[in-house]
């Protein structure tokens, strides 16, 4: 009798411990940034149904998808900044870039009446340095001329979290506007001269919605999703665009470097949105290391290749802007680079 | 005797296992914010900029910021507090009307923070923003003392349901000693069970002022982030744990994360200092039983 419960409970001890081993092995394992975690988790449920592969990808962020990918516990990191020349050359092997799709961030607003705001790049910047303070300040029915702008105080929003929207938007303030780029900068997290800061992008979108007269930044598949006003931004061509798939895309169809480590705001295309960035996985080139098995290595790859190619099609019904075909182009080049022992894994 | 070998022995590991735990937390705290201390040395508490882009750290206003939320907390929360525990420890001490109340108060200590966090962004916010238009200030709706607000309901639970046992457990001879002498209820409950209980009811307090202290969720969402440092009660600011909780997913910066958790090692710090003054002033407001 004993006995047999003793038998029992050991024999559930090692299922419990051979299972998840198992599982785990077979997983691909990636970990990183939160901003396209929702296309992400749809490409890799299609790609399950699809391949039975199994992809556990933990949205923790860019940051931390960073520091996995450098410290080995992951299969391929995720982020939405490439990282800097310097801190890329400080990590032991080469590592490699691939873009997945395009970001962009809308500038969203609560004013009364709710029409459509044009903002030129030095109100954009002004208002979030603090110096316009009214709605109806003059520098903005300037390009606003048929709107009746209300006399209110102008509350800005902004992300508390370090987050890569953040980035984008400061790194386009900062092309743009030299006293921003002396005050401020850019960076994913920076010291706002002004203003209230939300967490993540539902906690800006709630402050947007919550506080009438306010100003704040969304990335463009959440503003979509609140159904919040979108201004148009002035591009480097002087027109006004409206964050749209469309026009992000143009932001991204330029000649691009190699390894598209490149910032693409304030794009000198003539219809393309101005705050625009491409989002990356993030692996090594070659793939055997830390006992990696050649297995391991090609259903990564295998993966990748499937997301630049079926995967893209997932991205516009979810508010996510492709790839376009320059940058597409490069992104599989990219891929086609990596080896395993120093042969390459992929053949197509 | 074998059981009771085995007993002591288990009893002390654990013991001891709790006390090790504390000193490794604490030490890799030190550990890892070691290139942060360095380079700021006391600055980290005197200045009053944070800006990640010129690196230049410091910590004093989330130090105030949480500090003033919860103590304004505990302020707020301090006769709501007084009046559940008498009601509930003097009043209604028995029976189902108490089992009833306390079981309600319960409640109110088990929703999750980010349900405090959501409510007072989606009914507080408003009603703040109504009184600073009448007063006059910039009308954010968001800031310290709505945050100090949710806290404060947030912590009544823990406060009151320790405040109603205090009373609760002061002898009944001393109740009806006082009452036997002609004293109404009232001056009963103000002038013996109250000041019988005062040191249960200060370190009921005390425990409220730690849950208020450590809260994150519910104060990021009303407080409004804003690394300034916070100009009024009304202003936007922000607190040690919701700063931590902001940065640390993105950090990439080996330097930026260590003054975050320098951050995080200031709050233990702070924590510990109010925890260790708390027992003091328990054991010296404390009734010697020779009474």
């Amino acid at each position: 009798m004993k006995r047999s419960k003793i038998t029992i409970f050991l024999s559930l001890l090692a299922f419990l411990y051979v299972c998840p081993q198992k599982g785990f092995s077979d997983d691909i394992l990636g970990a990183g940034a939160s901003f396209p975690y929702p296309l992400y988790s749809k490409m890799f449920h299609e790609y399950r149904k699809k391949k039975g592969k199994k992809v556990n990808y933990q949205a923790i962020g860019s940051g931390g998808g960073q520091r996995q990918i450098v410290n080995q516990t992951v299969d391929f990191g995720a982020t939405d900044n490439f990282i800097a020349e310097k801190n890329l050359k400080q990590i032991k092997r080469p590592l490699l870039h691939v873009p997945t799709c395009l970001g962009a961030v809308a500038v969203v607003y609560n004013i009364p009446g709710q029409s459509q705001l044009n903002l030129t790049q030095e109100n954009l910047a002004d208002i979030f340095l603090g110096k316009i303070k009214k709605w109806n300040d003059p520098r903005l029915s300037a390009s606003n001329p048929k709107l009746a702008l209300p006399n209110l105080d102008i509350v800005v929003v902004h992300r508390a979290d370090s987050s890569g929207t953040s980035f984008v938007f400061t790194d386009f303030l900062s092309k743009v506007n030299a006293n921003w780029l002396k005050k401020v900068g850019r960076g994913k997290s920076v010291r706002w001269p002004v203003g209230l800061g939300g967490k993540k992008n539902a906690g800006v979108a709630s402050y947007v919605t919550q506080v009438l007269g306010s100003i704040g930044y969304l990335e463009l598949a959440y503003a979509l999703g609140a159904k919040l006003p979108q201004a148009r931004i002035e591009n480097k061509s002087g027109n006004f665009i409206k964050p749209t798939v469309l026009c992000t895309a143009l932001a991204g169809d330029l000649d691009i470097p190699d390894d598209t480590r490149v910032s693409l705001t304030n794009s000198p295309a003539l219809n393309a949105y101005p705050m625009a960035s491409f989002t990356w996985l993030l692996l090594y080139k070659e793939q055997k290391y830390a006992n990696r098995t050649k297995e391991a290595a090609k259903s990564l790859v295998d993966l990748i290749w499937w997301m630049l190619n079926e995967g893209q099609e997932i991205a516009e019904p979810l508010h996510y802007v492709p790839l376009p075909e320059k940058a597409l182009e490069k992104a599989k080049n990219i891929l086609r680079s990596v080896t395993y022992d120093d042969k390459p894994l992929l053949t197509v | 005797m074998l059981g009771e070998k085995t007993l002591k022995i288990f009893v002390f590991i654990s013991a001891a296992s709790v006390l090790l735990l504390l000193f490794v937390f604490a030490s890799t705290l030190l550990w890892k914010s070691l290139p942060s201390i360095r380079v700021f040395g006391y600055k980290f508490l005197t200045g009053t900029t944070w800006d990640p882009i010129s690196e230049s750290f410091s910590a004093l206003p989330f130090l105030v910021g949480t500090l003033v939320t919860s103590f304004l907390a505990l302020l707020i929360s301090f006769p709501f507090s007084l009046a559940i525990g008498v009601v509930l420890g003097e009043y209604f001490n028995t029976g189902v009307w108490s089992y009833f109340f306390r079981s309600l108060i319960e409640l109110l200590a088990g929703i999750p923070s980010v349900v405090y966090g959501f409510w007072g962004l989606s009914f507080l916010v408003p009603r703040v923003r109504d009184l600073q238009v009448k007063f006059g200030v910039m009308p954010y709706g968001v800031g310290i003392f709505t945050s100090a607000l949710v806290l404060a309901i947030m912590i009544i639970p823990f406060s009151a349901l320790m405040l109603r046992e205090m009373i609760y457990l002061v002898p009944k001879k001393y109740k009806e000693a006082a009452l036997a002498l002609g004293a109404t209820r009232f001056e009963m409950i103000w002038k013996v069970a109250l000041p019988y209980a005062r040191s249960g009811i200060f370190a009921g307090f005390m425990l409220a002022l730690g849950r208020a202290m450590g809260e994150t969720m519910a104060v990021t969402m009303v407080i409004g982030n804003s690394n300034d440092f916070p100009r009024s009660i009304f202003s936007p600011g922000n607190t040690m744990s919701s700063l931590v909780a902001n940065e640390f997913a993105e950090v990439s910066d080996n330097f930026y994360l260590s003054t975050i958790i320098q951050v995080a090692l200031l709050l233990f710090l702070v924590t510990i200092f109010i925890n260790i003054i708390s027992k003091y002033i328990t054991r010296k407001l404390s009734v010697r039983s020779s009474l």
